[in-house]
């Protein structure tokens, strides 16, 4: 039987801030048999039912009315409409975090945006946006290479990388160099002339909302490339299952998961070895099993080894509290804190750990976390005595322990639950995955 | 207050802090979590620096000037930013998306500025800007987070997880005897939520402010916030929670000390202007703060270049001109030097999506009263271009470390040689 702070921890990692009920309910299941229901798709979740996304412009509709050819009048309106629906499609999302009972799912399909980051300020439309979503839900588990293949012949991908615009004539690099270097192989383990050869293969490759993806012939390049090695009449599926089943890229995959969900610091090197045994072409669900379940996850360095990217600060803050603010604080807040999902900056995704601390971030999280625990009703917290009440707090934010310094001054601030709790989300504690 | 969607700095987000494991306070340095090889930035840059012949740059004693530096993430393109108009070899490469000889705004040896650049061409005219021509390193990654990180760690052969700014914040750190340097956490400073990789030090980092508001609330409240946020040995030495702790003790100071500067909503928005808004008030306030950073995203131009380029470039045109006017006359700007760079120029020929995919050397512009205008370096050729990896681009003329070695020794009179390295040249573009 796994202690509690160790079961706090796993379900942490494999969610946002859980309950106490979580935990009770994880701790009674067993980690094992915990991560193995996390990791059966199609379980039914009430939270995320009782969350429907928003209703958004068809995107073939919405397109024609952005286009050049549509007048002046008809494209300030549809920029309007979808500036709007993309402020309302990414607060769902947090809404949906929050809401959600199978907590890994949200997070993993966050985890895959982040991957494979692309931007509704360039893909223009939300629903395009939100069909993306679904390939991470719906293959974020399964096979690498489908989930690769799926990405990359997805409309907003193919927007966000210029795909579209790629002709035998003229091949566009863009899809193929972020293809390596940021999907399947990680930087150095390609050369400059594969990224130019690859970029040959993805050519012609189009997509239409009355026809879905295909492959344009008359503009696809069916001459000989070689890439990675390999030399022949290369199609675009051909060079993403080449690479894809390379040791590079099971290495490369394995420590983009273990730096999200185990710890920043690579791992040591008994870690590699077990992570690299259960990497692709095993499916995507064993490496995660992998990583949640690894003993190395409750050692010192790698408990205390992750911080807490915004949006699961925020998720994490308005789960623990039992609180929302209204979406237009949440978006600002995320904002502040450069993590608005749907938006990422770049193809590269954001960043990580202390990246994401600094002045500026903890002026927000301070006007954040006044604000939450003003709204929620903090009985919990009330009802202990003065004296038990640094603990609860501890137990409500799902923390192993406070430091000396924490505890000196959220002592000071017993008296009154919610500034306690303010003071609980924005300590240095907290701020750890 | 903008949205969330306004022109969102891909900034201080390169992904390049993907991989940067490392953080600030040399809290991995000191905790052991990674292999030797992670950690040796600060100890290793000097053996890779080389040993090039040229003339080594002494170190100053003069007053430091202010440096701004701005970066354009995504590759701007160089060549149609100082564009060679009246080559008929450009105008072949680019065809329709050629600036025109007639459009562009003529310099100096054949170069011209995009017709977006209105405002820098009269500053040019003035003499308070100059152009460096050429400006990459030896073999050139094509990849925009690894470009990125080579210019701002100054580490083009090994990756290092300390940038040129932070090194040079070390370096003072340790110059200063018993903590002597006053300015501490805001001797650089870096605006918009977080912190660009080039101010990250191996024991010292910039701040990060925000553009709006940014005070430590008073009352109860504010007292229990500055408890929280005290410096305590009972977070464990080297552990990330004490660099987490680190950083929100610098909250308090920084805030108590630029808050009352930013007012009570500062200048609101994220983009470059609001930015450089700040900055402006920061640098009139007469802060002991050397160093500034500011961002604009979206030059990443695979395909309709054109409008998108010109409109980036205007707003860089304007946001930099509007700030420029705004400090001068200011006794605190006096020396204040303003750097453009980006992590690569594009390739030479333009792409059949109205676009051009990544490139290699690009000009450095440098504005502000302490620039001495003119054109340094020399202009890559269109002609000979690169080979192999480098296929159709251009080859760099001028290594952007003597370009920061320039800016350390003459702007921030620093000893450019614990950053990056002996045998770096000055450049001579800041007037001494």
């Amino acid at each position: 039987m796994a202690n509690r702070a160790d079961v706090t921890l796993l379900l942490r990692r494999a969610g946002f801030t859980p309950t106490r009920g979580e935990v009770d309910a994880a701790a009674t299941l067993g980690p094992q048999a915990y991560v193995a229901d996390a990791l059966t798709p199609g379980r039914p979740d009430p939270g995320a039912d009782a969350t429907p996304p928003p209703t958004l412009d068809d995107p073939a509709d919405l397109l024609k009315e952005l286009a050049k050819s549509a007048g002046q009048t008809q494209r300030t309106a549809a920029r309007k409409r979808a500036r709007k629906q993309s402020l309302e499609l990414a607060a769902w999302w947090v809404q949906r975090m929050v809401a959600s009972k199978r907590p890994l799912t949200e997070k993993m399909a966050f985890f895959w945006h982040g991957y494979f980051a692309t931007s509704v300020q360039k893909v223009r439309s939300p629903a395009l946006m939100l069909t993306q979503q679904d390939i991470f839900r719906s293959k974020g588990l399964g096979a690498f290479d489908d989930l690769v293949l799926a990405v990359a012949q997805d409309p907003a991908m193919m927007r966000w990388l210029d795909t579209l615009r790629s002709s035998a004539e003229d091949p566009n690099e863009n899809f193929a160099r972020e293809m390596f270097e940021l999907f399947v192989l990680g930087h150095g383990n390609y050369s400059e002339e594969d990224v130019r050869q690859a970029a040959r293969t993805f050519t012609g490759w189009r997509w239409t909302p009355a026809r879905g993806f295909r492959v344009a012939s008359k503009l696809h390049d069916d001459g000989v490339k070689t890439v990675l090695g390999r030399t022949g009449d290369l199609g675009g599926e051909d060079v993403i299952r080449l690479a894809a089943s390379q040791p590079a890229s099971h290495r490369w995959i394995a420590s983009r998961i273990w730096s999200r969900f185990g710890a920043h610091a690579a791992p040591t090197d008994p870690v590699v070895a077990a992570l690299q045994a259960s990497a692709p072409p095993k499916p995507l669900s064993e490496l995660f099993r992998a990583v949640l379940l690894s003993p190395t996850l409750t050692s010192a360095s790698v408990r205390g080894g992750l911080v807490k990217q915004p949006v699961e600060w925020v998720v994490g803050a308005q789960r623990a509290l039992g609180a929302t603010l209204p979406a237009r604080t949440v978006l600002k807040t995320l904002s502040s804190l450069g993590q608005v999902p749907f938006a990422p900056s770049s193809v590269g995704g954001w960043p990580e750990g202390m990246a994401w601390l600094s002045t500026s971030a903890t002026d927000a999280k301070v006007s954040f976390a006044v604000a939450l625990a003003s709204a929620a009703d903090l009985s919990t917290l009330a009802n202990e005595p003065s004296a038990q009440r640094l603990d609860a707090l501890a137990d409500l934010l799902a923390l192993d322990s406070w430091s000396e310094r924490s505890r000196r001054a959220l002592a000071g601030a017993s008296g009154d639950p919610a500034r306690l709790a303010a003071l609980g989300l924005i300590s240095p504690e907290y701020q750890l995955a | 207050m903008t949205t969330p969607f306004a022109q969102a700095p891909f900034p201080q987000r390169p992904a390049s802090h993907r991989r940067r494991r490392l953080t600030r306070r040399g809290f991995l340095a000191a905790s052991g979590v990674v292999g030797a090889a992670g950690i040796a930035g600060g100890a290793a840059w000097a053996s890779l620096a080389g040993s090039a012949g040229t003339r080594q740059v002494a170190s100053t004693t003069a007053d430091g000037g202010t440096l701004v530096l701005l970066t354009l993430y995504g590759g701007n393109d160089g060549l149609d930013t100082v564009v060679p108009a009246a080559d008929p070899e450009y105008q072949k490469a680019r065809g329709t998306l050629a600036v025109s000889e007639h459009d562009a705004l003529p310099l100096a040896d054949g170069l011209a500025l995009h017709p977006s650049l209105v405002r820098l061409k009269r500053r040019y005219d003035a003499g308070t800007v100059a152009i460096v021509r050429g400006v990459g390193y030896p073999n050139p990654d094509h990849s925009h987070f690894r470009s990125m990180s080579i210019w701002q760690t100054a580490s083009p052969q090994t990756p290092v997880t300390s940038g040129w700014l932070g090194r040079w914040l070390d370096a003072t750190a340790s110059s200063a005897k018993n903590g002597s340097s006053s300015s501490g956490p805001i001797q650089a400073v870096g605006i918009g939520a977080t912190l660009t990789p080039a101010l990250v030090g191996q024991r010292r980092s910039a701040a990060a402010v925000p553009t709006g508001a940014l005070a430590v609330p008073g009352g109860a409240l504010g007292t229990s916030i500055r408890a929280l946020f005290q410096p305590d040995a009972s977070t464990g030495n080297g552990t990330l929670l004490e660099a987490v702790a680190g950083v929100d003790n610098d909250y308090l100071s920084v805030a108590d000390r630029l808050g009352p500067l930013l007012g009570t909503s500062g200048t609101g928005g994220d983009d470059l202007a609001s930015q450089l808004g700040i900055v402006s008030r920061l640098i009139k306030a007469g802060l002991p703060t050397q160093a500034y950073a500011v961002s604009l995203g979206g030059f990443d131009t695979h395909a309709g270049e054109e409008p998108t380029h010109g409109r980036l470039l205007g707003e860089v045109d304007s946001a930099l001109d509007t700030f420029l006017t705004s400090v001068a006359g200011s006794p605190h700007a006096s020396r204040l030097v303003v750097m453009v760079y980006s992590e690569f120029g594009r390739r030479v020929v333009a792409n059949a999506s109205g676009g051009t995919d990544h490139g290699t050397a690009a000009p450095v512009i440098l504005a502000g009263p302490g620039v001495r205008g003119g054109m340094y370096g020399d202009q890559p050729s269109l002609t000979k271009l690169g080979t192999g990896a480098d296929d159709g681009d251009l080859i760099a003329t001028t290594d952007f470390r003597d370009v920061y070695a320039t800016v350390l020794s003459d702007v921030l009179a620093a000893d450019p040689g614990p950053v990056l390295g002996t045998g770096r040249r000055s450049l001579g573009f800041i007037k001494t």
